[in-house]
């Protein structure tokens, strides 16, 4: 293992970003506006994808960028740029507050209050200094895929293997005299093997994955390889089914989809443009009584886990549902005002937009039955391990999506199915769940354990 | 023609761009390019009846790419000075580990994009932000005046400024300038309890203009409008295997997903593409003609050249039925030994070129699009999509209506909520027995994701009749 540390240079660098964001900020004062924040974030990729034993691509970089949003009054408008150059960012202000002065007035617009900036910056477990050289991560993604082929001689192809490092620092700072900052790292492999069945010579293609904050905490190439090429090989022979009305069992993976759909509707923009399914209903029963989640800010090693929000606002462990009753919307200041409600610390920032909301470690928390014993309680039904499209309407919660998995014959998973949809609407299958797993793994923001829904329409034959 | 694209926008001289080929210049290093962008993207948007967002970010950077056989080495650099595409080169080289090439770079001779499908002038790319603050307002109007029961109107323009100069290795250094613009409208419908929502836009390579003539804005406000509105009397669809026709224009995302990325070069090369080894085989029926056109002046998907500095075309994907060409870029098209596209694309100085689709659609056929839905008996009319999706190695895709009726013996009657199509790619355009005459580009709003980049494309599908699809509604 060919490890080194990095130099001692970041904190001098974020002292940088901090004196160049004071001068961006009193630039912007100078200009006209009235309160403004800016975020400064860069980082360096490293990526390998390694495909049939050799290296297929190899990318390496470094990139940073700087996003300025002004308020002048109740107007305002965000900017971004790559170039750091004094010529490039006094351009930037002025083009900034001539576009927020082209807007119109926007009564609850602006800055979180003073008071509401975060006080603490703890540091959460994000990095990871480690730095893997070039020759190491190639060597990670060969096994990963190596171990795949050695798996299963169905295993004919594939796809590749990918060893992504990555680090990055943000800094964000305000008129308010906020400044914070913090530096994260991720570490993944992907192995996407292809199998083949010998009679048909149809192919079938799946993926594992794992991304950890530390490098060390990541599991062996040869693991991931070998679940992947598990996942290919129990695709053969997939079939339709006929068209019916059957209980649906969603793996860690499809179960977290229809998390993801939770989250999107609980989200302050799309309720205060009434463009969501779940309108009004704090402190009322969306959910089974099985279901409590979590969004939790400061789990240390957090995919989605940071010292302060995208406005500069304390992060903190929300309580969204409760045995079913929705206790707490996502919301950064603007969707809050605009609920009337305080901001839940669920600012989300992309460098040049303005803020919007989105999760942290946003969680279903485990059930005790093992994913065996919920497929074992299904007399006929479907297990889900793969969704594709886009066929939810947020406003409605009409769902329909393409699947495939396994079909379920008394508690058994009987043979893979393929070119099948699942149909139903969010706001019932929230309700209809009837077990939830005890399988929570965090792979990314958003993590559920297996689930059960009581009845969905499959459609195929 | 457009005007060359010269280094010095970027602050590279041509000396330097040529040092930096030379360091690449190693002997296992096939090709090797450097692409250099500078993009401005501008938006503004409204909610509620006011403009409240705008918003502007400049971007600029060089791509640095070697391939040696099968491998790519590639770094990128927000930086443009002499220093920096030197590291970017030693990194891009990398991959091959070799000592220098015998032959010297050709030094790249200035060319200039052979067609000019954007001729639009700087001065009218920029728009001041209060005539598009002006457009959203009369849109939000509109919608609104279109009925009550409209409550909100969310709509939002962008547009795109990128200048683009790419140098090879093989001695040719190409610019162009490619515009960009998109106008979006959503509409929230309440009527009670009942809230729909209904969505149009659409654009081009084109000037601001464009959305002023016969009021084209106004236009898409009460398509939007109508589509929610419409919504709100919609009932369950049904599920199961039907008949299903698809009305011309942006269904024609069927064949973006069901057959046009299982043709992309990469995916065959590495034979990962259900349509693998399929090249002169039948794969759909013998009404079916399909093309991939770069070179439709204005459309979304159109470019003079591609991100290699290839001229965009327009090549024959099926033919009658028969599969005929896959669509390259230069890494794949070597490796196979198969004609050069111009289809190699990437979303920004970031990202890799992969090949990618520009515009692609069916021709038309010879029907009445009346008699096709007066053949069917029981089945399904999808006017509108949202978005599709398709796992290329077992051909399996996906795409979502928007706005669908049934067709019961052969009339349109009542309206469906959305719902999933689920087809297989290799077998879906067998099942096609009616082309309509009607052929019809989509408005200009599409945007393909591949390898987590995205590009912009056009579809356009005259209507046509697929015998049998799964519909993934809720009721028998």
């Amino acid at each position: 293992m060919h490890q080194g540390q990095r130099g001692t240079e970041p904190a001098t660098i974020t002292n940088g970003y901090a004196q160049l964001a004071a001068d961006v900020l009193s630039r912007a004062k100078a200009c006209g506006a009235t309160e403004a924040d800016i975020v400064v974030a860069d980082g360096e990729t490293f990526s390998v994808q390694v495909r049939v034993g050799t290296v297929d691509r190899l990318t390496k970089a470094r990139e940073k960028r700087l996003g300025l949003r002004v308020f002048i009054g109740k107007r305002s408008a965000t900017t971004s740029t790559s170039d750091f150059s004094q010529d490039s960012l006094e351009r930037l202000v002025a083009d900034t507050c001539t576009l927020a002065r082209a807007v119109v007035e926007d009564d609850v617009s602006g800055l979180p209050d003073a008071a509401q900036m975060a006080t603490d910056q703890p540091s959460l477990d994000l990095y990871d200094e480690t730095v893997l050289d070039t020759e190491t991560q190639i060597d990670w993604a060969k096994r990963g895929e190596a171990a795949a082929f050695a798996t299963d001689p169905r295993i004919t192809n594939s796809e590749g293997a990918e060893f992504d490092s990555s680090s990055g620092r943000v800094v964000l700072a305000n008129s308010h005299g906020f400044v914070g900052s913090y530096k994260s790292s991720n570490f993944s492999l992907s192995v996407s093997p292809i199998a083949t069945e010998s009679t048909t010579g149809a192919m079938q293609r799946d993926a594992w994955y794992e991304v950890q904050r530390k490098f060390a905490r990541l599991a062996s190439a040869e693991s991931i390889g070998q679940e992947a090429a598990g996942r290919a090989v129990r695709r053969l022979g997939a079939r339709k089914v006929a068209t019916k009305r059957v209980p649906v069992v969603f793996d860690q993976e499809t179960a977290g989809s229809l998390l993801a759909n939770l989250c999107g509707a609980i989200s302050g923009y799309g309720l205060y443009k009434r463009a969501s399914f779940l309108l009004d209903k704090l402190g009322q029963t969306i959910a089974s009584d099985l279901m409590t989640v979590y969004d939790d800010g400061r789990m240390a090693g957090g995919f989605g886990s940071r010292p302060f929000d995208g406005e500069g606002l304390a992060t903190r462990k929300n309580t969204i549902v409760e045995r079913g009753v929705l206790q707490s919307y996502l919301l950064d200041t603007y969707s809050g005002r605009k609920l009337g409600l305080p901001s839940t610390g669920n600012a989300s920032r992309s460098v040049g937009e303005s803020p919007s909301v989105g999760p942290t470690n946003f969680y279903l928390v485990p059930g005790s039955k093992s994913a065996q014993e919920i497929i074992g309680s299904v007399k006929e039904g479907l297990y889900v391990t793969e969704l594709i499209g886009f066929g939810i309407n947020m406003v409605t919660g009409d769902y329909s999506k393409g699947a495939s998995g396994f079909w379920i014959e008394n508690g058994e998973l009987a043979y893979p199915v393929e070119e099948i949809t699942i149909a139903g609407n969010l706001k019932q299958m929230f309700k209809d769940i009837e077990v939830i797993g005890s399988d929570l793994v965090f792979r990314g923001r958003i993590a559920s354990p297996t689930l059960k829904i009581s009845e969905l329409m499959v459609a195929g034959n | 023609m457009p005007e060359p694209v010269q280094l010095t926008k970027f602050g590279v001289t041509e000396l330097e761009a040529q040092h930096a080929l030379d360091r690449l210049n190693v002997r296992d290093v096939d090709y090797a390019d450097l692409y250099f962008e500078s993009r401005t993207s501008e938006s503004v948007s409204m909610e509620e009846g006011i403009v409240k967002r705008a918003a502007k970010s400049v971007s600029q950077g060089v791509g640095v790419r070697a391939t040696a056989g099968e491998k790519t080495g590639f770094a990128y650099s927000d930086e443009l000075t002499k220093k920096d595409l030197e590291i970017a080169a030693d990194t891009a080289r990398y991959i091959a580990n070799s000592p220098k090439g015998d032959s010297p770079v050709p030094v790249p001779t200035q060319r200039r994009p052979t067609r000019d499908l954007y001729p639009i002038e700087r001065a009218k790319a920029e728009v001041a932000t209060a005539d598009r603050v002006a457009l959203l307002n009369e849109i939000d109007a509109e919608a609104r005046r279109y009925d009550p029961r409209i409550k909100n109107v969310m709509a939002s323009f962008n547009t795109e400024y990128k200048v683009v100069a790419v140098a090879t290795s093989d001695g040719t250094l190409v610019g162009d300038i490619q515009p960009l613009s998109r106008l979006q409208i959503t509409c929230i419908a309440e009527d009670g309890d009942n809230r729909q929502v209904g969505s149009f836009g659409g654009g081009g390579r084109v000037g601001f203009e464009y959305y002023h003539e016969d009021n084209r804005h106004l236009g898409y406000a009460r398509e939007a409008a109508r589509e929610a509105i419409l919504n709100l009397s919609a009932v369950d669809a049904p599920a199961g295997v039907m008949p299903v026709v698809l009305a011309g224009g942006w269904p024609g995302i069927l064949l973006h997903e069901a057959i046009g990325h299982g043709l992309e070069a990469d995916f065959n090369r590495k034979k990962t593409s259900a349509f693998s080894s399929l090249i002169g085989k039948r794969v759909a029926s013998d009404v079916c003609t399909i093309v991939d056109d770069g070179t439709l002046p204005f459309r979304r998907g159109s470019l003079n050249m591609d991100d290699e500095g290839t001229p965009t075309s327009c090549t024959t994907l099926i033919e009658k039925g028969i599969l005929r060409r896959y669509i390259t870029d230069k890494l794949n098209a070597r490796l196979m030994g198969i004609p050069l596209t111009g289809n190699g694309r990437r979303e920004n100085y970031q990202s890799v070129v992969l090949p990618r689709m520009t515009n692609t659609f069916m021709l038309a056929g010879e029907s009445d699009p009346q008699d096709i839905i007066r053949s069917v008996k029981k089945g399904l009319y999808a006017v509108s999509f949202g978005g599709g999706q398709v796992d290329i190695t077992n051909g399996k895709f996906v795409f979502s209506a928007s706005e669908a009726y049934l067709i019961e013996d052969g009339q349109i009657t009542k309206p469906v909520k959305g719902a999933t199509l689920i087809g297989s790619g290799p077998e879906i355009l067998t099942k096609v027995s009616m082309v309509g005459h009607d052929l019809k580009l989509d408005n200009g709003i599409g945007t393909c994701g591949k390898d987590g980049q995205s590009v912009p494309v056009g579809v356009g599908l005259p209507t046509i009749k697929i015998d049998e699809i799964t519909v993934g509604g809720t009721q028998r």
